[in-house]
C-alpha cells in the first residue's frame, strides 16, 4: 500500500463522493415524490392514472438502470429531447460543470425513474398494512379524504413503510455507481481513470471501497435509528 | 430506419443475450443451492454461525455490486495471481451476493413457521430430520418462492454490470452495433429500445408469476 498516493488523492475522491451524494439526494427526493404520487392515485381511486402508474412501475422494476440511462443519454437527444433544458432539471444542473449537465440530468431522471417504482411499492405496502376500519373511522369522524390521509392513514402507513423506504434509499445510493457509464465523474469513474493512469489498483480499490463505506454506513445506521424511532412513535 | 435490425445484428444480439443468460443462469443455480444451505445453517439457533452469516450479509450489502465486481475482477488477478475472465468474475460476485441475500430470505421464511408446527411434528413422533423434510421445508418454500423470484429478477437485471468490467454481453453487443451504424441517427434509439424490451420480456413474466403466487399462497 502506497499511503502517500492515497493521501494525495483524497481530495479527488471527496469531490467524486460529493457528486454521488448530490445525485443520490435528488434521486431520493424525486423518487419519493413519484412514489407518493403513484400511491395517491390508488388512494383516491383514480382508475386511469392508477393503471398508468402500474404500467410505469412494472416497466421500471423489470429493466436495468444501466439500459435506462443509456436510453436517456444516447437515444433521447437523437429525438431532440434534451433533459437538461427542462424546467426543474435545468435549475438542479446549475450545481455542476456545464459539460456534465446533460449526463447529470439523465442520471437524476434515471435514478428517479427506477427509485420511484421501488418507493411506490414500499409505500403501497405501508398503506396496505393500515386496517380498513381506520379508513372508515377517519371518514366517519368527519375528515375529508385529504384530512383522513394526512392525520389518520399516513402516520400509520409511514411507520410501516419506513423500513422499505430506507432500504430503497441505500439501494439508490448503491445504484449511482452505474452513472460512470454516462461519463459522470463519480467514485467508479475516478477509480477507473486513475487506474489507467497510475496502475495503483490496490490503493484505488481500497479508496473506492472506503469512499462508499463512508457514504453508506453512517446513513444506514442513521436510517435504522430513525426506523426504530418511528416504530414506537 | 429499421435496416439496423438485419439478420447479422440480430444474431449478434442473440449471442450477447446468450452470455447474459449464461451469467444469470449459472449464478441463479449456485444461489439457489448456496442460499438454501446457508439459510438453514443460519436458522440453526447457533449464535456463532448466526453472527458470521449476518456479518457476511451486511458486509456484502454495504457495497454496490459494481464495487465488488471491480474488487474481484481487478483485485483477484493481482492478489491470487490468476486471470479471471469478466464472465467468471461476474458469476463469482453474483453467486456470492445472491447466496447471501437468499440466505436471509430462507432464514426469515423458516422463522416465520409457527412454533406449534414443530411441536405438533414432535407430538406425532417425527424426528427432526423428518420434521424438516415433511413439515417445515414444504411450508417455508411456499413463503420463500415469491420473495426469491424478486431476487431472481434483480440478479438478471444486475447482469448488465458485467458490461462494465468488459464482458461482451447484450449491452456491449448493442453498443458495438450502434457504433457500426453510427451514420444512422436512430440507431441508439432502436437498439437500446430493443434491449430495454428484451430485459422487460425476460423479467416481467417472473415478477408477474411471483405476484400471482403471493396472491394465491399469501
Amino acid at each position: 500500500m502506497d499511503f502517500h498516493f492515497i493521501l494525495t488523492h483524497i481530495p479527488a475522491f471527496v469531490e467524486a463522493a460529493w457528486l454521488t451524494l448530490k445525485l443520490s439526494f435528488w434521486g431520493v427526493i424525486f423518487s419519493l415524490l413519484i412514489g407518493f404520487f403513484c400511491v395517491l392515485m390508488h388512494f383516491f381511486k383514480l382508475k386511469f392514472m392508477g393503471n398508468l402508474c402500474q404500467i410505469y412501475i412494472e416497466f421500471s422494476r423489470n429493466t436495468p438502470l444501466l439500459i435506462q440511462l443509456f436510453f436517456l443519454y444516447y437515444a433521447l437527444p437523437k429525438l431532440g429531447l434534451h433533459l437538461e433544458n427542462i424546467f426543474p432539471l435545468n435549475l438542479l444542473c446549475l450545481s455542476v460543470d456545464e459539460s456534465l449537465r446533460p449526463a447529470f440530468a439523465c442520471a437524476i431522471v434515471g435514478l428517479s425513474f427506477l427509485g420511484g417504482a421501488y418507493m411506490a411499492e414500499a409505500l403501497r405496502a405501508g398503506f396496505e398494512s393500515v386496517k380498513k376500519q381506520q379508513f372508515e373511522a377517519g371518514l366517519s369522524l368527519g375528515f375529508t379524504a385529504f384530512g383522513n390521509l394526512r392525520y389518520v392513514i399516513l402516520p400509520q402507513a409511514l411507520a410501516v413503510a419506513m423500513s422499505g423506504i430506507s432500504a430503497n434509499i441505500i439501494f439508490l445510493i448503491k445504484e449511482t455507481s452505474v452513472v460512470s457509464i454516462i461519463a459522470l465523474p463519480d467514485l467508479v469513474t475516478l477509480m477507473k481513470s486513475l487506474n489507467s493512469l497510475t496502475y495503483k489498483t490496490d490503493e484505488l480499490l481500497f479508496m473506492l471501497f472506503m469512499g462508499y463505506l463512508c457514504i453508506i454506513l453512517p446513513l444506514s445506521l442513521m436510517l435504522s435509528w430513525l426506523e426504530k424511532r418511528l416504530r414506537y412513535a | 430506419m429499421l435496416e439496423i435490425l438485419n439478420v447479422n445484428s440480430l444474431t449478434r444480439l442473440g449471442e450477447g443475450l446468450f452470455i447474459t443468460l449464461e451469467i444469470s443462469f449459472v449464478s441463479i443455480v449456485i444461489t439457489s443451492f448456496g442460499g438454501l444451505l446457508l439459510g438453514i445453517l443460519m436458522s440453526l439457533k447457533n449464535s456463532y454461525i448466526y453472527a458470521i452469516c449476518r456479518f457476511g450479509l451486511e458486509f456484502v450489502r454495504v457495497m454496490p455490486l459494481l464495487v465488488w465486481l471491480f474488487i474481484v475482477y481487478f483485485g483477484f488477478s493481482r492478489w491470487l495471481g490468476f486471470d479471471l475472465s469478466s464472465v467468471a468474475a461476474s458469476i463469482i460476485v453474483f453467486s456470492i451476493w445472491g447466496s447471501l441475500e437468499m440466505m436471509d430470505l430462507v432464514r426469515s421464511s423458516l422463522q416465520s413457521i409457527a412454533k406449534h408446527q414443530y411441536e405438533s411434528a414432535a407430538a406425532l413422533g417425527l424426528n427432526s430430520l423428518q420434521t424438516y423434510a415433511y413439515i417445515i421445508i414444504p411450508q417455508a418454500l411456499r413463503r420463500l418462492t415469491p420473495l426469491s423470484m424478486n431476487l431472481l429478477t434483480r440478479m438478471i437485471k444486475s447482469t448488465t454490470f458485467a458490461y462494465l468490467i468488459g464482458a461482451v454481453e447484450l449491452v456491449k453487443v448493442g453498443q458495438q452495433i450502434i457504433e457500426f451504424h453510427n451514420q444512422n441517427d436512430f440507431a441508439p434509439f432502436i437498439i437500446y429500445g430493443l434491449i430495454f424490451m428484451l430485459y422487460f420480456i425476460i423479467c416481467y413474466p417472473v415478477s408477474l408469476y411471483a405476484r400471482n403466487l403471493e396472491k394465491k399462497w399469501g
